[in-house]
């Protein structure tokens, strides 16, 4: 070290520092300003360069892109089947996940804190971890097969795509509630147990509403990852792009749909490029959790101060 | 509100406890719940595919038509891939939590960066995958390739490792940092010195917990490092050659996408021995990180306190 700073005169250490961490974050900004600018550009070439109509585009309830429209002379490039089907194992596994994280989450922080803290919540950083091909994997072999057995039909679809994401996106939630539940103050639980509250009142009317703004941050969060999750759905949603008119009949998602089909189309052609236009929608959507998030954030704190 | 009476408070009071008793037993039912099913999560797994992980399968080649293949190149792949993704990951994650924890003004820059990172966090990671293909593969020319799956992989990994050393960073006592200043140290030598060496342990634990993560990822490896794993020769250290294992601009592909890729798209006939094993072997992996993570973050810790 004593020779380091014998090379580097102190005064200039300080701007050896600044400019070579610097330079990382600005390699980081750069690769993320050189994702959302590609992936727009890629994505927006189908209505500026192909001329597909936008509105067409995100509303048509076809989704047909090797089969070219009569009238217009383009392909059918409806992406209604895969938004919807994107919102609907989301919501579904959000529905699924969200009740039995925070009952876990409110167990580990207010109920049994050794055995909580010790075993089970290790055990829920683990299930973080598990890749996402494996719970796919878990999906084809158990669900999906349980699904053929108890509704008939090919089993795929969007509940058995709701279950595999609910199971992936439980450890998220979990432990982001965990956090959310052990961050409000000790002396709020005080307070309602020395007005003689039992611990479910203390739980129900005083720490589940305190941490309500984190609570709502996690389950997003969950969300967000369900929404972007594309191997394990796409492994056992059944990839048929129509409109999902139940939920035990194949559909897909905008992941399931990339996953495909980016592999299957020439780079550049038309039914290369609406499959990024698909990209940029699900981008879009990840933007949207993040200012949900951040709204979250604000009306929270408003609500603290006030 | 109403006055009660006497009888009527004690029913409130027996009211209150008995819905305090029926949430608890519904809160532990939850909880045994969430147990049972990741205890049968990890059991399945491990259990369904470890009569199949016989020398033979984890070094031979796979196979694209007959039964029998092994996931010899897709472990090494793994690994390589694993490897130079920290190699590039870490030294920028580093330099980017330096930068946000003890230069960054209080100002609109800074939460700029603050929300890039998380824009790329929330970004689901086919979403990286594609811009790795369109920006790496395509424009750049390097094919499906080690190199561009390496360079995807690290966007994938930065945001939460960059997060995860802020956050050892920051839970170092501000009065380290006061003190290693008011010896006359530059920030940058504080830092050096000081601050990095006490939260070592974080670091590392968080580190190779990233690399569990980054282990088994495969939706930003599908179209940038590629879905095909060409024959490899471990001992061939010419650089150039495609066959040679060390080559970075060859196609690799890793456990978790022949997971993936044998069960949608292949048609191998033994489609479930080989994903049983293949998905024992990422698993045990994946434990063996976590595993690694503690022991280590503990070790580091015992030694750097004890002194």
């Amino acid at each position: 070290m004593s020779k380091k700073s014998s090379v580097i005169p102190k005064r200039n250490l300080e701007w050896f520092g600044i400019i070579l961490s610097g330079i990382c974050v600005l390699i980081i900004i750069a690769l993320v300003f050189a994702l959302i600018f590609m992936v727009a550009n890629q994505g927006l070439a189908t209505f500026f360069v192909d001329g597909v109509n936008f509105i067409d585009f995100i509303t048509g309830t076809v989704w047909n892109p090797t089969v070219k429209n009569e009238a217009t002379g383009l392909p059918i490039t409806g992406a209604v089947p895969m938004i919807a089907g994107s919102f609907a194992v989301t919501f579904l596994s959000t529905l699924i996940a969200t009740p039995l994280a925070i009952g876990a989450a409110v167990f580990v922080v207010e109920i049994s804190p050794r055995i909580g803290k010790k075993y089970f919540q290790p055990a829920i950083e683990l299930l973080v971890g598990i890749p996402s091909v494996v719970y796919g994997l878990i999906g084809l072999m158990v669900i999906v097969k349980f699904m053929r057995g108890a509704v008939g039909g090919t089993g795929y679809g969007i509940l058995s795509g709701s279950i595999v994401l609910a199971l992936m996106i439980l450890p998220t939630i979990t432990s982001l509630s965990i956090d959310a539940l052990a961050a409000v103050p000790n002396s709020y639980r005080q307070g309602a147990l020395a007005l003689g509250s039992t611990r479910w009142q203390m739980i129900s009317k005083v720490v589940l509403r305190a941490a309500l703004p984190a609570l709502m941050t996690s389950v997003i969060l969950g969300m967000t990852r369900a929404f972007g999750e594309a191997l394990a759905v796409q492994m056992v949603i059944g990839n048929a792009p129509v409109m999902p008119n139940s939920f035990f009949t194949p559909a897909s998602t905008l992941t399931s749909v990339l996953t495909m089909g980016m592999g299957n189309s020439i780079f550049g052609t038309l039914e290369n490029n609406v499959l990024w236009s698909l990209a940029l929608l699900l981008m879009f959507m990840s933007l949207i959790f993040i200012a949900i998030i951040h709204l979250i954030g604000k009306v929270g704190s408003l609500e603290h101060t006030r | 509100m109403k006055t009660l009476t006497h009888e009527e408070h004690l029913a409130q009071i027996k009211k209150n406890k008995k819905s305090d008793k029926v949430a608890t037993t519904i809160l532990s039912i939850i909880v045994a719940f969430i147990s049972l099913v990741l205890v049968s999560v990890i059991v399945y797994i491990v259990a369904r595919g470890l009569p199949y992980l016989s020398w033979d399968f984890i070094t031979k080649n796979p196979e694209s038509f007959k039964a029998g293949g092994g996931i010899g190149p897709q472990i090494f792949n793994s690994f390589y891939l694993l490897f130079l993704t920290m190699l590039i990951s870490i030294p920028l994650s580093l330099g980017g939590a330096i930068y946000l924890t003890q230069y960054a003004p209080q100002n609109a820059l800074t939460g700029f960066v603050k929300l890039a990172i998380e824009t790329l966090s929330s970004l689901p990671s086919i979403v990286v995958g594609l811009f790795g293909y369109l920006f790496f593969v395509i424009k750049f020319g390097w094919g499906f390739s080690i190199l561009s799956g390496s360079i995807a992989l690290t966007m994938f990994n930065l945001p939460i490792m960059v997060r995860v050393i802020q956050q050892s960073l920051e839970a170092v006592p501000a009065y380290q940092r006061d003190a290693g200043l008011a010896l006359g140290l530059t920030r940058w030598e504080t830092t050096i010195h000081i601050l990095i060496p006490e939260a070592l342990a974080g670091i590392i634990t968080g580190i190779i917990l990233c690399a569990g993560r980054v282990f088994g990822e495969a939706a930003a490896l599908i179209y940038t490092s590629g879905q095909s794993a060409p024959e490899i020769d471990l001992l061939n250290f010419n650089l150039t050659d495609p066959s040679s294992a060390w080559n970075i601009m060859r196609p690799a592909e890793t456990l978790a996408v022949h997971i993936w890729k044998v069960n949608s798209e292949g048609v191998i006939p033994d489609v479930d021995i080989v994903s049983a094993g293949t998905a024992a072997f990422l698993m045990i992996c994946v434990l063996l990180f976590n595993v690694a993570a503690r022991a280590v973050g503990a070790s580091i810790q015992k030694k750097v306190t004890a002194k």
